[in-house]
């Protein structure tokens, strides 16, 4: 279980991050959604370290999680895909998870060896398999399609095995048919894996179908929480939000 | 299964024993000593595009262990007489020590400081070459000679042992070079090259990385600097001064960053230019420039990647064909870097 209570961030005078308390149940799957500058991402960077608060706290299974490194807190159990695909060009989508698992093993500074390791085949064939990229295990990072990249980037945060996934608008820069694709995914790894995990989603459609709990944030606080049909109807998200947002994006 | 650490080994001995019936096919004392030349040049430069290729990390000081290798080597021959292949690994220590200094300070710095800085290193060490005249000879060179004493064997002294010698040591090089890229650390290096700031998310040190990458290409560098200061039976200032650094440059960018074996491509062009272009030309670096320009503006890559890339473009193209798509045309294909 994730649990936050009082987060506070500020940068300048902005409170980017105002006095947020959260549970994200294990095994959850949570949108959060919230007009630009809601502090969706000061949010996300907190929860995985890039930040330190300015005070509240993150605990993750009972333990806090505030103060540590960014590797500690990834050690810890909590992954994260980023908004941009933050990928390896250059190297095959099976080359990239068969480093990235030697890293992960501790072997990345192995000179007597012969890339890949044989220990290292089975975890990545299987990170690849939970994003279905199998077919594409042979294709060139850099000429993947963006759903592909971005799922690749899920596969790298799955290689840490993490208790907990952020995932920063998994179908951010997609057509239609693209992010049904990359979301219907994102589901069934949920679903699979029973791990927690939490979305930044922009497209209602998206959210409203697939999150079964929403969280919605708005000018660094929590504005509402609930099943979609819930939030569908609550007056503070359709006044603050939803109203102008969801027609815009229809 | 054919294992590809096999395949590599077996690719080295046919070359190297190709490398060694060449005497006895000709006469020509001129194709030799170009051989002895290639190893020299090769192992240098193949050392460079360990930084450039592999590592995304271009130094325009890489001269400085190419220099370092052949005085060390002429030094230590000099003064205590040691048995050569023990010389050469103290060579090879000594400069891994150096890198390691060097690199210490220079691979946390990107890209454009990390080139000037290590250029600045190199200038350092050409000046301490010219100042340290008791040494080093000045500018005048490690002259006398460099003796060559016999061991198991093998006597140095003789040209055609020398480039049997030379041919062995440029491919027991480019095997270990070989070794060094197809590691999963020269994937980790890869993945630095590409992006460091996820690598490190991963877990990946990125700072021992480059740094490590660093001190294998300058050991590699030096080992190509022993071949020349034994070719020439000496060691000369211009072994560490920047047009050298700039040379193995030139030799990386003609023959191409991406295959392994495209700075030995790029080693063979620019000594057969260089020879030929000499010898008919008066103003050589003028038609050598024309040449990296042809490179550099007309094919955008080394030699040995764009014949690599074309294969590519043609297999992709006949498979596409004979499955009947056409999207997965070669045009789309991204070019790799270094695999």
């Amino acid at each position: 279980m994730l649990e936050i209570t009082n987060l506070v961030k500020s940068f300048g005078g902005v409170r980017a991050t105002d006095d947020v308390t959260l549970t994200f149940a294990t095994g959850s799957l949570t949108a959060i959604i919230g007009p630009n500058g809601a502090g969706k991402s000061t949010f996300f960077n907190l929860l995985s370290g890039a930040f330190g608060p300015d005070s509240g706290d993150i605990r993750l299974d009972g333990q806090s999680i505030v103060g540590l490194s960014i590797g500690e807190i990834v050690r810890r159990g909590i992954g994260r895909a980023f908004q941009v695909a933050s990928i390896f060009p250059s190297l095959t989508v099976e080359e990239t998870m068969l480093a990235a698992v030697s890293a992960h093993h501790r072997q990345s500074a192995r000179l007597g060896a012969r890339f890949p390791l044989p220990s290292t085949r089975d975890h990545a064939a299987h990170c690849i398999e939970m994003v279905g990229l199998t077919g594409k295990r042979d294709t060139l990072s850099a000429n993947l399609s963006h759903g592909d990249q971005k799922l690749l980037d899920i596969a790298l945060a799955l290689v840490l095995e993490p208790k907990v996934l952020l995932l920063d608008e998994p179908t951010a820069g997609m057509g239609p048919e693209e992010r049904w694709r990359v979301i219907e995914k994102v589901r069934e790894l949920w679903e699979r894996q029973k791990i927690t995990v939490v979305f930044i989603e922009h497209d209602m459609d998206i959210v409203f179908r697939i999150a079964p709990s929403i969280r919605v944030l708005s000018y660094g606080r929590v504005l509402a929480e609930g099943t979609p049909q819930e939030i569908r109807t609550n007056p503070a998200v359709i006044e603050a939000y939803l109203g102008t947002e969801h027609e815009a994006a229809a | 299964m054919k294992s590809p650490a096999l395949r590599d080994a077996l690719f080295g001995l046919v070359a190297f024993l190709v490398l060694a019936a060449l005497p006895l096919l000709t006469t020509s004392s001129a194709l030799i000593d170009f051989v002895i030349r290639c190893a020299a040049l090769g192992l240098f430069a193949t050392s460079l595009n360990l930084l450039v290729g592999y590592g995304g990390m271009v130094s325009f000081g890489h001269g400085l262990f190419f220099g370092m290798g052949a005085y060390s080597f002429g030094i230590i021959m000099q003064r205590t007489g040691m048995p050569i292949p023990l010389a050469i690994l103290l060579t090879m220590a000594v400069a891994a020590m150096v890198a390691l200094a060097v690199g210490a300070i220079c691979v946390r710095l990107k890209e454009i400081y990390f080139a000037f800085v290590t250029l600045a290193f190199q200038m350092l060490v050409h000046s301490m070459i010219i100042a340290w005249v008791p040494v080093t000879g000045g500018d005048q060179g490690l002259r006398g000679g460099i003796p060559r004493p016999s061991f198991l064997g093998i006597n140095l002294a003789d040209q055609k042992q020398l480039y049997l010698f030379s041919a062995a040591l440029l491919v027991l090089g480019l095997l270990a070079m070989r070794h060094i890229v197809s590691s999963p650390f020269g994937y980790t290096l890869r993945m630095v090259r590409d992006n460091p700031t996820r690598a490190g998310f991963l877990g990946v040190d990125v700072y021992r990385t480059r740094l490590t990458a660093f001190v294998l290409a300058g050991v590699f560098a030096s080992l190509g600097g022993v071949v020349m200061s034994l070719f020439v039976s000496g060691a000369y200032p211009e072994f560490a001064f920047w047009t050298m650094s700039g040379e193995a440059v030139f030799i990386v960018m003609l023959g191409g960053t991406v295959a392994f074996l495209g700075p030995m491509v790029g080693t063979v062009l620019l000594l057969l230019l260089n020879d030929f272009v000499t010898r008919v030309a008066e103003h050589h670096g003028l038609v050598l420039g024309a040449v990296i320009l042809l490179f550099a503006l007309g094919l955008r890559k080394g030699l040995l990647d764009f014949v690599m890339d074309w294969r590519e473009a043609r297999r992709t193209r006949a498979q596409a064909g004979s499955a009947g798509k056409d999207k997965m045309a070669a045009a789309d294909k991204m070019e790799r870097v270094a695999t």
